[in-house]
């Protein structure tokens, strides 16, 4: 566990978590507005300035940290787990496996932003049906991913010996093949996630993600992109932080990666 | 007496003292600890050994195939008609590689490249090492697969690899390695992954291949039975180092070291009856990473004795083209 | 207990090549064709023969990893071949496998206490003490330490791997293991201490076994009983020592004729059998043997030869060494598919 992208990327990402989380503790309200403090320059008590509502640029960076890891991890998870199980049952029913490989063949020829676009008219804008419409599309990829680690570990002489021994289904499962899936379904998450919190930013920037009063970095960048030249901290602020945690999260993924792999461990 | 005197001219290929080194993250696996034989022209030397004990690392190390980065050979010579291998450049190399030393292996997949035709394979090697047009070198390819006995020649040179069988592409290597008529065949366990009547026609196709080319052969394999069907001299390898050197028939009627003499009585023989305890050899091979004082096999051994373990015994005649490394050949061959 | 251990009955496996939406015949290897044997209590049985034989398959087949095409497999009587796969859970405690390569047969993440109990607790609940203690116990019966149960797979040694694979095995106290290729992945000086292993377990627990291998060698040492195969079929089953003593099977004696021996002053062997197994795609006709059959008549081209038994209590399917008498045809013919 000690792999350098590991402990960069982990670090990164574990700091930008409690950073957020105790957002409440050290900033501000992100919604408080200022009307005689617009578009102020960074000063000692605005770090970043304020944006056109005259709402402090520093405290709405730190609380869209929220949004954005909530939105990636939550969208993350429920990929993760939504292909975990698609993809286990899949490997091991052959009759749910044709039919459900055609269904994710279906999936993901969506595209993420149609469908976003799709749930939320017909919903109403929430980060709950965000989430969803982000993890949708990415299930397909973790869920053959998966179902293709769990082909080759069924054939393992120790899950046959495991059989012979007189385990049920569901205890192989559990103690023989699912233990194989977590390295590659954690390195696929993390993938996951980075694109998430981009995918999030995306939407957001085009008016279809978190409702416009909620601080997310997306929000703030549409918000923001027309007084780029007269404040330019209020699009810098959240484009950075996007950026950072982004990189933090692929970091991540990567060292976990080569952390798995025997092969690129030896090379290193 | 004859045979004293043309030894000199004989020499093909003379082992001495070579050392190879594997290197990993923080260790040094001493593979090969300093090991010297020959092989006479014509001759079918075996190598014998079980798993680790440096028999392949031996014929990696003679060829100089072994991977760069993690192993060197860090001494000795290799000897090859009186010129040391390890002296030569990779492209001098190249030469000797197939031209007059060819090798074969346990899986002939993976010497085989899968996308071309088997026939072109075998001319491309003729062509390499004469300069036979492309057409003589396919003529020559159906030839040396006739030699090798496939059936029906003319349509297997444009079978692919995976349209033979295992045997088959065993067959079709040893043609590939025999093309260029080289002087000495190196085959590492060239019939292990076969059946055994697969593997009784392999043999026998090499035995007869080698009485009529005149090739040298060197035998590497973990079967005593292979062994004693096949070659002339033998020499048992354990922990990277030669234990015994020997003609199969003394090897085989007297082992001087206790670890051949292990070796054999461990196989079961319906000689010594069926159902009965087999002999062990009592403990495991030890690790080659660390210095080994004394005698490799010492721990193991029933007849070890103290200077057993503190110094390593050196390689004494224990008869006529008989030689061990152990304190106590004599005992050992009285027991 | 009346009756053998375990009786196998027309034992039959076909796999279709592919599935046949889009073709009209699927092509069916036939892997295991009218199979027929039985091991009594405390017996060793071997099965020989080449790879693609079907050896394994009958192995896979008596621990129902794959399912039979036909035939029955009785364990005491009762036929587990029809069982469902509850029922079926009861009988595993009866007949336990060790398989070939200790490396890939034991789960690389679990400890090597964890992997020998695990059968037991498929059954029973254990306290960790109980756990503890059982695993020590079947340490000790496999001439292991109990220090090592707390080890990964990959920190033991080939034959120690294989100690605890065997462990496995015993755990549930079976009356039958089948051992599929046991020995073949073992350098010789560890074959030899993995065979002793089984020869006592057998004769301290009374343990039948079924034990699958290519190696003459090893088979003619530790069994009481063996059955060649050739292609999908039993083709001699006799009694060890009179099947290495005299083979009648002109198969059986090209296989003990090929294998070699290590003795130097023994006489080459003669030109060994000619050509390789068949495909099981497409079997020869008649007997599966006659294309390399240095004794075939033009009968052999026609009919499967019937299993014979002959006077010393072997049974060999040879129309030449062992012509069928006015006897009807054995099981072994009638259980061709119609």
């Amino acid at each position: 566990m000690r792999h350098p992208l590991v402990v960069i990327g982990g670090g990164l990402l574990a700091l930008l978590i409690i950073l957020a989380l105790a957002a409440p503790l050290y900033a501000g309200d992100p919604l408080n507005m200022d009307p005689f403090k617009r578009l102020q320059p960074p000063s000692a008590e605005m770090w970043f300035g304020t944006d056109n509502l005259g709402r402090d640029v520093f405290t709405r960076t730190i609380y869209g940290a929220r949004i954005s890891l909530l939105v990636g991890l939550a969208a993350a998870a429920g990929a993760a787990l939504g292909g975990l199980l698609i993809g286990v049952i899949a490997g091991y029913v052959r009759g749910f496996d044709n039919i459900a490989m055609r269904v994710m063949d279906g999936l993901m020829s969506i595209p993420t932003i149609l469908l976003a676009i799709a749930l939320i008219s017909l919903t109403g804008p929430g980060i709950g049906i965000l989430i969803v419409a982000i993890a949708i599309p990415e299930t397909p990829s973790i869920a053959r991913l998966v179902r293709s680690v769990v082909l080759g570990v069924r054939e393992r002489p120790y899950v046959e010996a495991a059989l012979c021994g007189g385990a049920r289904l569901p205890k192989v499962l559990w103690r023989h093949i699912l233990p194989s899936t977590i390295p590659s379904l954690m390195v696929q998450s993390a993938g996951v996630c980075a694109s998430a919190i981009l995918t999030e930013a995306g939407l957001s920037f085009l008016g279809v993600g978190v409702p416009p009063e909620i601080p997310s970095w997306g929000n703030m960048i549409a918000s923001s992109r027309l007084y780029l030249a007269i404040a330019p901290m209020t699009i810098f602020a959240p484009g950075i932080c996007l950026a950072v945690t982004v990189l933090a999260v692929n970091l991540l993924g990567d060292g976990l990666r080569d952390m798995f792999d025997p092969r690129s461990k030896r090379r290193r | 007496m004859q045979m004293h005197q043309t030894a000199r001219n004989d020499l093909l290929l003379d082992v001495r003292n070579l050392e190879t080194h594997f290197f990993g993250e923080d260790s040094v696996t001493r593979a090969l600890g300093g090991i010297s034989f020959q092989v006479k022209k014509g001759e079918t030397l075996g190598v014998v050994g079980e798993s680790g004990c440096g028999k392949s690392v031996t014929a990696l190390s003679i060829l100089r195939l072994l991977p760069k980065v993690s192993a060197r050979t860090v001494g000795g010579e290799v000897r090859f008609h009186g010129r040391d291998l390890l002296d030569l450049s990779d492209r001098e190399m190249r030469k000797i590689r197939g031209d007059q030393i060819a090798m074969i292996f346990q899986e002939p997949m993976t010497s085989l490249n899968p996308v071309y035709t088997v026939g072109r394979q075998i001319a491309e090697a003729v062509q390499i090492h004469t300069k036979a047009s492309r057409s003589a070198a396919m003529k020559k390819a159906e030839e040396m697969l006739r030699l090798v006995r496939i059936a029906d020649p003319e349509r297997r040179v444009n079978n692919y690899p995976h349209e033979m069988s295992g045997g088959m592409r065993q067959r079709a290597m040893i043609a590939m390695a025999l093309a260029c008529s080289p002087e000495l065949l190196i085959a590492d366990e060239p019939t292990t992954a076969l059946d055994v009547t697969i593997q009784a026609q392999i043999l026998r196709l090499i035995v007869d291949l080698k009485e009529r080319t005149g090739t040298a052969v060197m035998f590497i394999t973990h079967d005593l039975g292979v062994v004693a069907e096949t070659c002339q001299r033998v020499i048992v390898m354990y922990a990277g180092r030669i234990v015994e050197q020997a003609n199969v028939i003394d090897l085989f009627a007297r082992p001087a070291h206790p670890y051949t003499q292990g070796l054999m009585r461990s196989v079961p023989d319906r000689r010594r009856g069926r159902q009965r305890r087999l002999p062990e050899i009592p403990g495991i091979v030890p690790s080659l990473r660390e210095p080994i004082v004394g005698c490799s096999f010492a721990p193991r051994c029933p007849f070890a004795i103290d200077i057993c373990r503190e110094k390593r015994p050196p390689f004494l005649d224990v008869g006529s083209s008989h030689a061990a490394a152990c304190w106590r050949a004599e005992e050992v061959m009285g027991a | 207990m009346n009756g053998p251990l375990l009786k196998v009955e027309n034992l039959t496996k076909h796999y279709a090549l592919g599935s046949g939406i889009f073709k009209k015949s699927i092509p069916v290897i036939r892997a295991v064709e009218g199979v027929s044997f039985c091991v009594e209590a405390g017996e060793t049985l071997c099965i020989v023969g080449e790879s693609g034989c079907g050896k394994s398959t009958v192995a896979r087949l008596l621990m129902r990893l794959v399912e039979p095409t036909g035939g029955r497999v009785l364990i005491d009587g009762t036929d587990i071949a029809g069982l469902k796969k509850a029922a079926l859970h009861a009988w595993r405690r009866r007949m336990q496998m060790v398989f070939q390569d200790p490396y890939s047969s034991l789960n690389p993440r679990l400890t090597a206490g964890q992997i020998i109990t695990e059968p037991v607790e498929n059954f029973e609940r254990l306290s960790r003490k109980q756990r503890q203690a059982f695993a020590a116990e079947l340490l000790r019966k496999v001439g292991m330490s109990p220090e090592m149960m707390h080890r990964l797979p990959s920190e033991l040694s080939g034959g120690q791997r294989q100690r605890l694979g065997i462990a496995r095995a015993l755990s549930l106290n079976p009356s039958l293991i089948i051992a599929d290729e046991a020995v073949s992945a073992l350098d010789v000086s560890v074959q030899a201490q993995i065979l002793n292993l089984l020869l006592d377990l057998q004769q301290q627990m009374g343990i039948a076994f079924v034990f699958i291998s290519h190696d003459l060698g090893v088979v003619e040492h530790i069994g009481h009983r063996v059955a060649v195969m050739y292609l999908g079929r039993i083709v001699e089953l006799a009694p060890c020592e009179a099947l290495f003593a005299k083979p009648i099977h002109p198969y059986t004696e090209a296989l003990i004729a090929a294998a070699p021996v290590p003795d130097p002053t023994r006489a080459r062997l003669e030109a060994p059998v000619e050509g390789e197994v068949p495909s099981p795609i497409n079997p020869p006709s008649g007997c599966a043997f006659h294309p390399r059959c240095p004794l075939a008549v033009e009968r052999c081209r026609i009919d499967v030869p019937p299993l014979v038994p002959m006077a010393d209590g072997r049974v060999v399917a040879c129309h030449v060494r062992a012509p069928a008498t006015d006897i009807p045809a054995q099981p072994a013919a009638a259980a061709n598919p119609p």
